[in-house]
């Protein structure tokens, strides 16, 4: 009797919670599914980057939408777990919503690749796209190419590209450093190749793995660095990783330059702290500080009313190329149905709000469009996180320079 | 030699540190039997608690108040709520620690953001102290082993030479006993989870500007804490002194030893290629494990020698 | 061979009534578990709710588990803080005979799949097992837990067996079945789901009932005594172990036909601690604990973390009520009803239970308002949704909700104190006359 009546509460609870689950969303607009850790430790991954999304999405809503409708985004904490975000993407489909879109972590990244690529082979009638906005496997436009998943980052191989492209003449002996997991030896694997094949002059004089988020105390590294005499720091690690790796080399007074690919997300700079001065790079697809370095005062006033909305600095204007993209296409396709948007972003050209051109590659799915190297320093217009120092460009690499060859076979729905 | 001496250095302060945060929780598991998985966030709110005072009033004053703020804080969960989830066994215990440890992290996301905050070394340590081979020693550096060492004589003294320090030591051993004599026992345990926290707390505070200060540094910092104490063995304040200098060293020392297995073997004649089996484990250098090096060590002392290193009694 | 069906016919019928009224609550179970499905069936457009179905799996996956590792906290008295390493390997090996499978490197219908899945957790459970089994209690757990940390390690190094970060993903489509079934519909993997979780479930509470089962309770109550008696202890928790990680991996191998992806966060301290969580909640006394705990946790993790980003918080306050009020889990407080129940009294309680209901709400929904108000302020509506009551947004800088939030808060609080009052003596009064009537209580 009793285990009954607790089944009942049991059927109970679940049916309160799943009412929740769905919430009622306003009629005639286009949603997207958007997913990443929003609670937990890495919370501030998801919230820095829902922020902005909502912020770009504002603006593009008003100045109409895509077919005079709206986009909405809908959020969904994954917790940096691969199975939640994969209910994520379940109750995205029962909606019926055309885009689900994922930033943070190639593990989730290829378990989402796999299930939309079979959610829409089983179900013509509701297809999904994927838009990856951050997930840099180059594994994902290669091997893993799906016709379904649009990449719109540069991939951790035209990443490592930018970095060697932006060595000066000067470095010819570098260290490399990285995380042990696919990523971080991607990026070492990556680094070396291009090295090898665009700067011959340059010696690796040092080649480490370490543990994801185990080292506490990077002294030992920076001794052995030093020891090897390198110039340069060459690092995709991200986090706690890079955070304390480079406070560590400051602390020490060791002379040398850091190129990072991540120095510059939201955090960064008020970890690494003033001691960064003229010594961190990142490799970024954006900084504040392009618009007034090229003159484009309406794109400066944009990202300036942001800083005035929010605590923290605006880095995603590869978010805002997402969103005008995906107008672009459905306005292309006349139509929110995925296959149509699919087909009609391949090859589609655009022109950024800074006025650069990027295109979505047809044959891979993966998005080229110029990268930049910033360093961080004293003496820019517009500071980051309130340290006084900020990211001025010290290297623009065009398009053309890392549009590198792909593996990807395609396989298109014949439908 | 040059890296040699720099390393012991690095080591040397790196693993007072620990020594900081896992003297605290040595005290707490070995009396009171709490797995305190809160003891990590104790660490991140003495970090948190020295940046707000600090920008106020100063960091000196942070490095007495801070952890005062964190003692206050563990004497009240013990008091009001440790005390009564007791008499519902260890593991009721551990989860109250653990819950904790989710709303503590919570709270400070909260009140100071999701993002690092601008914590630092104040201005007057902001110095190299001296260089070694042309690799500076930051003064803040050995400013944190200066105060580690303090509090290893402190807790020491303390320990050693005044009453209640006596009893804690008697409790430590034969809890029960003590009781027996007629101490109050309660009070010994509100009395030593407080200083365990206080301590925890100080480690926030000259640990905090020496990291980065956000709301993920209580999560990555616990497992290697609990490692220590129990490498060190339980009931042994000596026992977890050496363990964590141990650990510090070990770890720092693993990232200049480039070695690997596949070249142990070579020694023997054998040559690992990628045709042997487990080459993926066998080739694998030092320095890439060297932070996950404790983990085994714990395993292995914990399966020959559960009482850990200078344990009183078994784990 | 017709008298034999006409000769067992009659007697199976008889004996039929008897099985239902033992083993009704297993009926039942499985009735509800495969009806649920259909309330959120969307008859618009014909088809099941793909999310309701995904977050039942998780539910019956994790609840296998949940159930796996309370055969080391509840029945032996091992905690253990590296469980998932257990259920991961066997997920991974399941994704690579899954793999293997279709292929074509040998034959293997999709539904015995789970076997490989709980042999890998086997035989790891053996290696393992070996090593950490060598020591109990809190050298036990912390072995366990520096295992975890360096099996999750691992399984981001090497790629060979592990995938790297992207993991293993498989396809559950193999068209290998022994009743022809596709598994290309959440709802024909669900059913799936169903049929492994209660052959699970049944076998593990079989083995409570082997000498094993009994042993490894005497070894947790009394370790000396089973000594005693002239039992080794090490190769109880040894057995006790291996078992439990063919369950584990049994709970692994449906993770795999769920979501057709195995990642390292399969091994991680996460998932352990979901399930020592769920075992807590619900109960890890008795047998079906675990298994509430798991709806329990699954709900907040997934349904909760829909509407606020706080639900973290909300776990955390709920452990520590749990903990300091209700030790013994969902199924201790159930099992506290019990003495009234037997006297056929427990409608007595209902008043009582209705009147503490309404301060209680109150209680929660002044705490909620004010942990909401708080996360609006600072962090700010990162969800989209702001917080609203019948449409009417509510700014957190104004001091009025506030206000109405900590009112609430405390006049719950206080309602709550006399409503507890007056169900306490109901209660005591209750439990008195059970132990008059010489029930135990």
């Amino acid at each position: 009797m009793l285990q009954s009546l607790l089944s009942r509460l049991a059927i109970g609870a679940l049916a309160v919670a799943t009412c929740f689950a769905g919430p009622t969303f306003a009629q005639g607009t286009i949603k997207i599914a958007y997913t990443d850790p929003l609670s937990g430790p890495f919370a501030q991954v998801g919230d820095a980057n829902l922020k902005q999304m909502n912020y770009i999405l504002d603006y593009i809503n008003s100045h109409g939408g895509a077919l005079g409708k709206k986009f909405e985004l809908v959020p969904f904490d994954n917790k940096s777990q691969p199975s939640d975000a994969l209910i994520a993407l379940k109750s995205a489909t029962d909606q019926n919503m055309p885009f689900i879109m994922q930033c943070s972590g190639s593990n989730i990244a290829a378990a989402l690749i796999e299930a939309v690529n079979k959610h829409n082979a089983r179900n013509p009638d509701n297809r999904i796209i994927y838009i990856n906005c951050g997930a840099v496997a180059t594994e994902l436009t290669n091997e893993q190419c799906s016709f379904w998943h649009f990449r719109f980052d540069a991939n951790v191989a035209q990443k490592a590209e930018v970095m060697v492209r932006a060595l000066p003449k000067e470095v010819t002996k570098v260290y490399l450093l990285n995380q042990d997991y696919l990523f971080g030896q991607s990026v070492q694997r990556d680094v070396k190749a291009f090295i090898a094949k665009l700067r011959p002059d340059i010696q690796v004089v040092g080649d480490e793995l370490i543990p994801l988020g185990k080292v506490k105390d990077f002294a030992p590294y920076i001794t052995k660095i030093k020891a090897s005499g390198a110039q340069a720091l060459l690092t995709g690690n991200w986090g706690p990783d890079m955070n304390l790796l480079i406070k560590a080399g400051i602390d020490a007074g060791v002379d040398l330059r850091y190129y990072t690919m991540y120095a510059h997300l939201a955090g960064g700079a008020v970890a690494i702290g003033p001691g960064g001065d003229g010594k961190v790079r990142s490799v970024q697809a954006f900084n504040e500080n392009i618009a007034p370095e090229i003159g484009n005062a309406e794109a400066e006033a944009w990202t300036k009313d942001f800083r005035s909305k929010y605590p923290f600095d605006f880095y995603a204007a590869g978010f805002r190329t997402i969103f005008e993209f995906l107008a672009a296409a459905i306005n292309k396709a006349g139509s929110t149905d995925p296959t149509k948007i699919a087909l009609a972003m391949e090859d589609l050209k655009h022109k950024d709000f800074l006025g650069y051109e990027s295109k979505m590659r047809k044959d891979d799915h993966q998005i080229i469009g110029p990268y930049f190297v910033g360093v961080f320093k004293r003496g820019v217009k517009y500071d980051s996180e309130k340290t006084g120092l900020g990211w001025a460009t010290e290297a623009t690499i065009p398009a053309k320079d890392i549009e590198q060859p792909t593996t990807c076979k395609m396989q298109r729905p014949k439908a | 030699m040059e890296v040699f001496l720099v390393s012991l250095l690095n080591g040397l302060v790196y693993g007072m540190l620990l020594f900081m945060l896992a003297s605290g929780l040595t005290l707490i598991l070995s009396m009171m039997g709490v797995l305190n998985f809160a003891h990590a966030s104790a660490y991140m709110l003495g970090a948190y608690f020295a940046f707000t005072i600090s920008q106020h009033i100063g960091f000196w004053p942070a490095l007495i108040i801070a952890p005062l703020l964190c003692g206050l804080l563990g004497a009240m969960i013990e008091m009001y709520g440790l005390r009564r989830v007791h008499r519902n066994g260890h593991i009721a215990e551990l989860l109250f620690t653990f819950g904790l440890a989710l709303i503590i992290e919570k709270v400070v996301q909260m009140t100071w953001g999701l993002l690092p905050v601008p914590y630092r070394v104040p201005a007057g340590l902001d110095f190299p102290l001296f260089s070694i081979y042309g690799t500076q020693f930051p003064a803040y550096r050995a400013f944190m082993l200066l105060i580690s060492l303090l509090m290893f004589g402190a807790i020491w003294l303390g320990l050693t030479r005044t009453r209640i320090g006596l009893v804690i030591q008697a409790a430590l051993t034969h809890p029960d006993m003590v009781g027996a004599l007629g101490h109050n026992v309660p009070r010994v345990f509100t009395t030593v989870f407080a200083a365990g926290t206080a301590l925890a707390g100080l480690a926030g505070v000259i640990g905090g500007n020496y990291q980065v200060t956000e709301p993920a540094m209580a999560f990555t910092m616990g497992p290697i804490v609990f490692v220590v104490v129990v490498f060190g063995g339980l009931g042994s304040l000596t026992g977890c002194f050496i363990a964590s200098l141990m650990m510090g060293l070990i770890q720092t020392f693993a990232v200049v030893l480039d070695y690997s297995p596949a070249d142990l073997l070579r020694q023997f004649g054998i040559i690992v290629t990628s045709a042997t089996p487990f080459h993926e484990v066998l080739t694998v250098p030092l320095p890439r494990v060297g932070a996950l090096l404790p983990f085994l060590l714990l395993i292995l002392i914990l399966v020959f020698k559960p009482r850990g290193l200078m344990g009183t009694r078994d784990t | 061979m017709s008298a034999d069906t006409t000769s067992t016919a009659p007697l199976a019928a008889a004996r039929a009534p008897a099985l239902l009224r033992r083993h009704w609550l297993w009926l039942a179970a499985i009735v509800l578990a495969l009806a649920i499905p259909w309330l959120f069936f969307d008859w618009s457009k014909g088809r099941h709710s793909g999310f309701a179905l995904t977050m039942l799996s998780e539910i019956g996956l994790m609840s296998v588990f949940a159930l796996s590792f309370n055969m080391l906290m509840g029945q032996t008295g091992l905690l253990s803080f590296g469980h998932a390493i257990l259920f991961g390997l066997g997920g991974y090996c399941t994704a690579h005979t899954l793999n293997a499978a279709k292929a074509g490197l040998f034959w293997l219908p999709v539904e015995l799949i789970p076997l490989a899945g709980g042999l890998g957790g086997l035989v790891f459970g053996a290696v393992f097992g070996y090593v950490v089994t060598k020591q109990r209690a809190t050298a036990f757990a912390m072995i366990t837990m520096g295992l975890g940390e360096l099996v999750a390690a691992c399984a981001l190094m090497f790629m060979g067996f592990f995938g790297g970060e992207g993991g293993i993903s498989t396809d559950r489509v193999t068209g290998q079945s022994l009743f022809g079934i596709e598994y290309s519909t959440p709802w024909q993997v669900y059913c799936l789901v169903v049929a492994w979780t209660v052959i699970a479930t049944m076998l593990m509470r079989l083995q409570t009932q082997t000498p094993l089962g009994r042993m490894a309770n005497a070894q947790r109550d009394n370790f000396e005594r089973t000594q005693f008696v002239g039992y080794d202890p090490r190769m109880i928790r040894f057995y006790q172990f291996t078992l439990s990680g063919f369950f584990a991996g049994i709970g692994g191998a449906l993770y795999v036909l769920v979501y057709e992806i195995v990642t390292f966060d399969t091994v991680a301290a996460a998932k352990s601690a979901t399930a020592l969580l769920a075992a807590y909640i619900g109960g890890a006394g008795s047998f079906l604990g675990p298994f509430l705990g798991t709806i329990v946790v699954v709900l907040l993790q997934s349904g909760v973390s829909l509407i606020s980003n706080a639900w973290l918080l909300y776990v955390g306050v709920l452990f520590i009520v749990m903990v300091m009020f209700a030790p013994g889990g969902i199924m201790g407080i159930v099992a506290r009803h019990e003495p009234i129940a037997r006297m056929g009294r427990l409608g007595e309680l209902a008043v009582p239970y209705a009147r503490i209901l309404p301060p209680g709400l109150l209680l929660v929904l002044g705490f909620v308002t004010l942990v909401e108000l708080a996360q609006l302020a600072t962090i700010g509506s990162a969800q989209n949704k702001s917080l609203a009551i019948g449409g009417q947004p509510i700014d957190p800088h104004n001091g009025l909700p506030w206000a109405i939030g900590a009112a609430m808060l405390v006049a719950g609080g206080l309602w709550m104190r006399r409503e507890a009052r007056v169900f306490r003596a109901r209660w005591d009064a209750l439990m008195e006359e059970a132990k008059a009537r010489g029930l135990p209580v």
